[in-house]
């Protein structure tokens, strides 16, 4: 008896997608802080893009948006337990 | 001609008289400048993510205007000498967020926050 791989179950697995592009969002407003926090982790840092899904495009411009938002103290740079 | 954002944090030391005179002040240096001013929004006195000059809160203030490129150099020179201005920052608006800042103004996403606290808030209540 040889050990063997589990085969992955392709189904379960979603496929990302870019929620810009989907939902048709050109803009993304530095001034609202809420939005952002969708996109860092609860230290305040940018998520990646393997995790947000977001494409190139998009995440330039998020990552664009939370550098503004934290110079304007709409966003902290370092934080402790944001969410 | 540009159309331009600029959002600024006045001292929270002033008065709220005093800060309005301040976002004046800057409204004529622009109006100086043959800049169409096009929204004057004042957020009031807002808790800052930070301390900033070892005040936790702030006066905010934006200003979405249409100029010349020259233009942002004395309003920006203006905000550094001015004493009582804590950060400021200015961004060029493409058509995209020409576009958003339009229906902001209308207060579509506004109204769009609401729906979400009274939604939230009678779940809590039933919680």
């Amino acid at each position: 008896m040889t050990l063997m791989n589990e085969s992955i179950k392709r189904a379960e697995i979603k496929p990302k997608y870019c929620r810009f592009k989907k939902n048709g969002i050109k803009y993304i407003d530095y001034k609202d802080p809420d939005f952002l926090m969708k996109f860092v982790n609860e230290q305040g840092k940018l998520l990646p893009r393997r995790l947000t899904g977001n494409s190139w495009k998009f995440q330039n411009k998020v990552a664009q948006a939370v550098k503004r938002a934290r110079h304007m103290a709409f966003l902290p740079y370092v934080g402790d337990a944001l969410k | 001609m540009n159309n331009y954002e600029t959002v600024f944090i006045l001292n929270p030391v002033l008065s709220e008289d005093q800060a309005k005179d301040t976002v004046e002040k800057f409204v004529k240096v622009l109006k100086k400048a043959n800049a169409d001013v096009i929204n004057i929004e004042q957020w009031g006195l807002k808790k800052m993510a930070y301390p900033i000059q070892k005040k936790s809160t702030g006066f905010y203030n934006l200003l979405e205007f249409a100029a010349a490129p020259q233009t942002i150099q004395t309003l920006e020179t203006e905000f550094r000498r001015d004493e009582s201005v804590m950060r400021f920052l200015t961004t060029v608006l493409d058509h995209h967020a020409q576009t958003y800042n339009a229906r902001r103004r209308k207060g579509e996403f506004r109204k769009n926050k609401e729906v979400r606290e009274r939604k939230t808030a009678k779940e809590e209540q039933k919680a």
